[in-house]
């Protein structure tokens, strides 16, 4: 209940947010903070409550990602559809890849690098074929106009975003209190004694992958409204596997504010490091890797982790 | 359809750049067979490593062969440095921290190298660079052949001192059971500083094999990493024999992938064979523990 | 500058308040310090954008080499004259390569106050910048990007400055049929090899469909990846296949690799000759391999060596160890022609900027255009490559004739 109470705290906070006059640049900024949380809560329900780490979640964002652009460019529907196609397509992609590599009992090390090579094939796929304009990519029609999912005030996709987040909260809470969740944790913890006791292996990770994969798709599509481009590099290269997979662990994987908090730190050490060292371009970035390093030397369980250590602390303290 | 001098070039040029391929990925495999982690690290380690070659040739004068021994030397005790300082220590034996620790190693030596080179390519003009022989009608450069030599060699002595030196079945002992090899008193930190050193000094000798054909820029270690990620699984995870294998099987793989399919779109022919591995047959071709 | 500012302020603090007043109503009779205060209150904040870090870095840290040089001149030549000679300020942004970044870049410059904003080399990182950008009002002033779809998509905050995509491919192969008509016509057979991206794609596609109609046969056409590690096959066929005409279209580093494996393998034809090639105008290439470099042709953007303007900058930017690629005076110029529109706006209002840029007529470039006038969608419609040809050390233009600084050397000699 708590939980739920501070998820809901959040998201009135946020919401209310654009009233205080707040300028473009920051809600930009919370805008893509806000999108790889939501992006990484996808990477978290696989890997960090079930345990199988993707390397290559750009598989699903991109297929998103495409899909609405396809549908609005080379079929002339709207939008709406496309989010629709984005989800499916999504959905669709994490069935493929998971019904292959789960079936073929893929995990650890190998999960991870067959996820890798199939956004690698996606890609290369992607920047072949005619359908998806191949290498030179496909360009939406710029025509601002809520009908068609395009806003030029930064606050609609501010909201928008914010309410995915929320949503992907709301859903792990859910989650974590499910069935379905307490096999995806058992299946993490000891995979064979989740199969003693039961567990549906197959049907549990295939779910977790399905959902993974609708919502990374959505995600996609609303990357798609805001850039109104797409090419294979955008939606299919290393970087959105990278950043998902980052912000989860560097928040605290298998924990519902993990990715949260891990997208929020990262975005405010890459802000301090461009305001730092910002004209000097490199230094920016050598500092971002450097205090990656050094969060995970002093904080292995992630922030969130540091935040339940404290919070137990707090309480020791105030007891004692 | 094809034309023959065609296959036959296929078949040169496939097993020259694969043997490029094996010695980058001769090192990832020590380091996984060992450590049993992922060095999201190697590709920027070899970009660090050619760099190194790039300074000692416009500096020094001295060519990328006889910089062989100061390279494997300087990128070994960079790589003990690594693991004993920052990667073991950081990573508190969690796999999640170890791909963190390595991902921000490489986005700081990534960037690093951007501020110092301006993201500008470099090459080595080497006198000989542009030597070559015709073998039945296709043309070889010879660094390229030198390159295919050192890489069986390396790929040889390797797995010679593994198997044969005290260093080897320490480090066979570590990877094989790593309690029972800390109670017969082996240093296992010290034993998985030396893995990762060797690993990281087989990047060494690959720079210098490579420089003198090929170039160098900050996120080069991109073009080879994912590649030696495919070869040492193709080989088995941990397999030397494999590795080489894996990278002459991959480099033939590309090569006639884009012969028959085309440069671009032939691409798709490593992470076929490399998916179809992973399903069919993850230990590998020659799959075993080092 | 800073300096003896710093000093002043110090002296004043140190004295008393009434005493302290007094020097400054007499500083102020003088005359001398309120211009000081004028000069830097009123400074004009322009955005620089491009891709300075990520894969893509080596062109972006040349073009914002070539916005600063020009910053530096045009305050040094008294700033905006129209605005009491206020200085231009350079708010720089970094994409990394990535179009969300991109974006988030425009609205921090928003932010700080940038009038209007210069950059952002990549195609899709430009389409992201002008969208934010048109929500502020910012005038967009496009250095390089060749996307065709870049203008035209109703944006009247856009002016690119460079050729376009579908000009470049057209020129190059109304160039060609000219040099080779010139020549007698010697070439008939050509092998495109291109980069798989939009860039070569685009421009293979063009020069596949124009070519015939010129009576020309293409052999092959053949795409690669960015990165590509080998061209042993490649090359192979180009020895096997024996085209007159050698078409790359790619970035640096394939272009490098592709020219030595050329030669290694003794390739000949009669003409190298790229499209937009990434090493072909590039004086690092021809310094560090001037063999494999040898009269390779290229239709790309490059300054016209004629005028003064270039030759200064060329030198002032090979002193400081760069090599003087051609995203430097492009930005230079687009810095320049910024300065300009901002001298008849009079005013650090966008909008009044934007019309003035609307209604440019400036022809103080240093590429080799006629002029800098924008049509409806924003295009410049001066704007055009040229070819050169690497002879010797050198890069130096083969035509148009009334820019050209050598003969073209066509057919190529042997090189081996």
């Amino acid at each position: 209940m708590r939980t739920l109470a501070i998820i809901v705290l959040f998201g009135l906070v946020m919401a209310v947010l654009p009233v205080f006059g707040p300028t473009d640049f920051t809600l930009s900024f919370l805008t893509l903070m806000l999108l790889f949380a939501y992006l990484g809560q996808g990477w978290n329900i696989l890997g960090g409550y079930g345990g199988q780490f993707s390397f290559g979640n750009t598989v699903f964002f991109g297929a998103g990602l495409y899909a609405t652009v396809i549908v609005q460019v080379q079929f002339g529907l709207g939008p709406w559809l496309g989010l629709a196609a984005a989800i499916l397509a999504g959905a669709l992609v994490g069935l493929f890849i998971g019904w292959v590599s789960f079936r073929y009992g893929l995990r650890g090390s190998y999960f991870a690098l067959v996820t890798l090579a199939f956004a690698e094939v996606f890609r290369i796929v992607a920047n072949s074929v005619a359908i998806t304009g191949a290498g030179a990519g496909l360009q939406v029609p710029l025509d601002p106009a809520p009908a068609n999912l395009q806003f030029v005030g930064r606050e609609s996709f501010y909201w928008i975003i914010l309410a995915l987040t929320v949503a992907s909260l709301l859903l792990v809470w859910q989650m974590e209190r499910s069935r379905f969740g307490a096999y995806l944790i058992a299946i993490r913890d000891d995979e064979d004694a989740a199969r003693a006791l039961g567990v549906d292996i197959f049907r549990t990770k295939l779910k977790a992958i399905v959902l993974v994969g609708a919502l990374t798709g959505l995600g996609g599509a609303f990357y798609a409204q805001m850039f109104l481009y797409v090419d294979p590099h955008i939606a299919f290269g290393v970087a959105v596997s990278v950043e998902v997979l980052l912000v989860s662990i560097v928040g605290g994987m298998g924990t519902i504010f993990g990715p949260l908090l891990g997208a929020a730190a990262l975005h405010l050490i890459s802000e301090v490091a461009r305001e730092t060292m910002g004209n000097t371009p490199g230094l920016n970035l050598a500092l971002y890797g450097a205090l990656l390093v050094v969060m995970v030397t002093f904080l292995p369980k992630g922030l969130f982790g540091l935040a339940t250590v404290s919070a137990g602390r707090l309480f020791k303290f105030r007891r004692s | 359809m094809l034309d023959p001098i065609l296959l036959w070039s296929g078949l040169i040029n496939g097993l020259l750049q694969g043997s490029i391929y094996a010695l980058v990925a001769l090192g990832l495999t020590l380091i996984y067979g060992v450590l049993h982690i992922i060095n999201f690290a190697h590709g920027s380690l070899l970009m660090l490593a050619m760099y190194g070659v790039f300074l000692l040739f416009t500096n020094f004068g001295i060519d990328p062969y006889a910089a062989l021994p100061i390279l494997v030397i300087g990128m070994f005790a960079l790589g003990y440095g690594l693991q004993r300082v920052l990667i073991g220590r950081a990573s508190h034996g969690r796999d999640e921290n170890i791909l963190l620790v390595t991902l921000g190693i490489s986005i700081v030596i990534e960037n690093l190298a951007l501020f110092f080179f301006q993201g500008d390519t470099r090459t080595i003009d080497v006198p000989y660079a542009f030597d070559s022989i015709e073998i039945a009608g296709v043309f070889v450069a010879i660094p390229r052949l030198i390159a295919f030599g050192a890489a069986l060699l390396i790929a040889a002595l390797l797995w010679l001192m593994i198997q044969r030196s005290d260093v080897g079945r320490a480090i066979r002992a570590v990877a094989k059971e790593k309690q029972g090899a800390r109670l017969v008193g082996i240093n296992v930190d010290h034993i998985y500083a030396v893995s990762y050193g060797i690993g990281i000094a087989c990047l060494g000798a690959a720079a210098c094999l490579l420089m003198p054909t090929y170039l160098v820029y900050p996120t080069v270690g991109h073009a080879f990493v994912l590649i030696a990620f495919t070869v040492v699984v193709l080989g088995g995870m941990g397999s030397f024999p494999g590795a080489l294998l894996g990278g002459l099987l991959i480099g033939l793989c590309e090569s006639f992938g884009g012969l028959f399919l085309g440069e671009s779109f032939g691409q798709i022919g490593i992470f076929l064979v490399f998916i179809a591995v992973l399903l069919f047959r993850p230990s590998g071709l020659l799959g075993s523990r080092v | 500058m800073k300096k003896p500012t710093r000093s002043g302020n110090t002296r004043i603090s140190r004295r008393s308040l009434v005493k302290g007043s007094a020097s400054l109503a007499a500083l102020t009779a003088l005359g001398g310090f309120p211009q000081v205060l004028r000069a830097q209150g009123a400074a004009v904040k322009v955005g620089v954008l491009h891709p300075v870090t990520g894969a893509i870095a080596f062109a972006g840290t040349q073009a914002r080499i070539g916005a600063e040089m020009a910053i530096e001149e045009i305050n040094k030549a008294g700033g905006i004259k129209s605005l009491g000679g206020a200085m231009i300020e350079p708010v720089f942004g970094d994409t990394q390569g990535k179009p969300e970044i991109a974006a988030t870049e425009v609205d921090r410059m928003a932010n700080e106050g940038i009038v209007a904003l210069i950059g952002s080399f990549a195609s899709s990182n430009t389409l992201a910048t002008t969208q934010a950008a048109a929500k502020h009002g910012i005038p967009c002033i496009v250095d390089v990007a060749v996307s065709d779809k870049i203008v035209g998509r109703g944006l009247d905050n856009v002016f690119r400055f460079s050729p376009g995509f579908g000009k470049c491919s057209e020129d190059a192969l109304n160039n060609l049929v000219k040099i080779n008509t010139a020549a007698g016509g010697i070439a008939k057979t050509v092998t495109i090899i291109h980069e798989d991206s939009l860039f070569g794609s685009g421009l293979a596609g063009l020069l596949n469909k124009r070519l015939p109609d010129f009576g020309f046969e293409v052999i092959e056409t053949i795409a690669h990846a960015t990165p590509t590690r080998d061209f042993g096959n490649v090359v192979t066929k180009l020895r096997a296949a024996k085209p007159d005409l050698i078409v790359p279209a790619n970035y640096y580093n394939e272009y490098v690799l592709l020219a030595r494996t050329m030669l290694q393998q003794r390739v000949e034809a009669k003409a190298v000759y790229s499209v937009l090639g990434g090493a072909a105008s590039n004086y690092r290439f021809v310094k560090e391999h001037p063999k494999a470099a040898q009269y390779i042709m290229d239709c790309n953007h490059w300054a016209d060596p004629r005028k003064d303007g270039t030759k200064a900058l060329r030198a002032k930017v090979e002193a400081t160890g760069k090599f003087f690629t051609y995203e430097i005076p492009m930005n230079y110029d687009c810095l320049h022609l910024c300065a300009d529109a901002l001298e008849r706006a009079a005013s650090a209002d966008r909008a009044a900027v934007k019309s003035a840029l609307a209604a440019t007529n400036w022809k103080g470039m240093i590429m080799p255009y006629q002029a800098v006038e924008f049509d409806e969608t924003g295009q410049n419609i001066h704007a055009l490559p040229v070819n050169t040809q690497i002879i010797g050390d050198d890069i130096e233009i083969i035509f148009p004739e009334d820019l050209a600084t050598a003969e073209a050397v066509y057919p190529m000699p042997a090189r081996g």
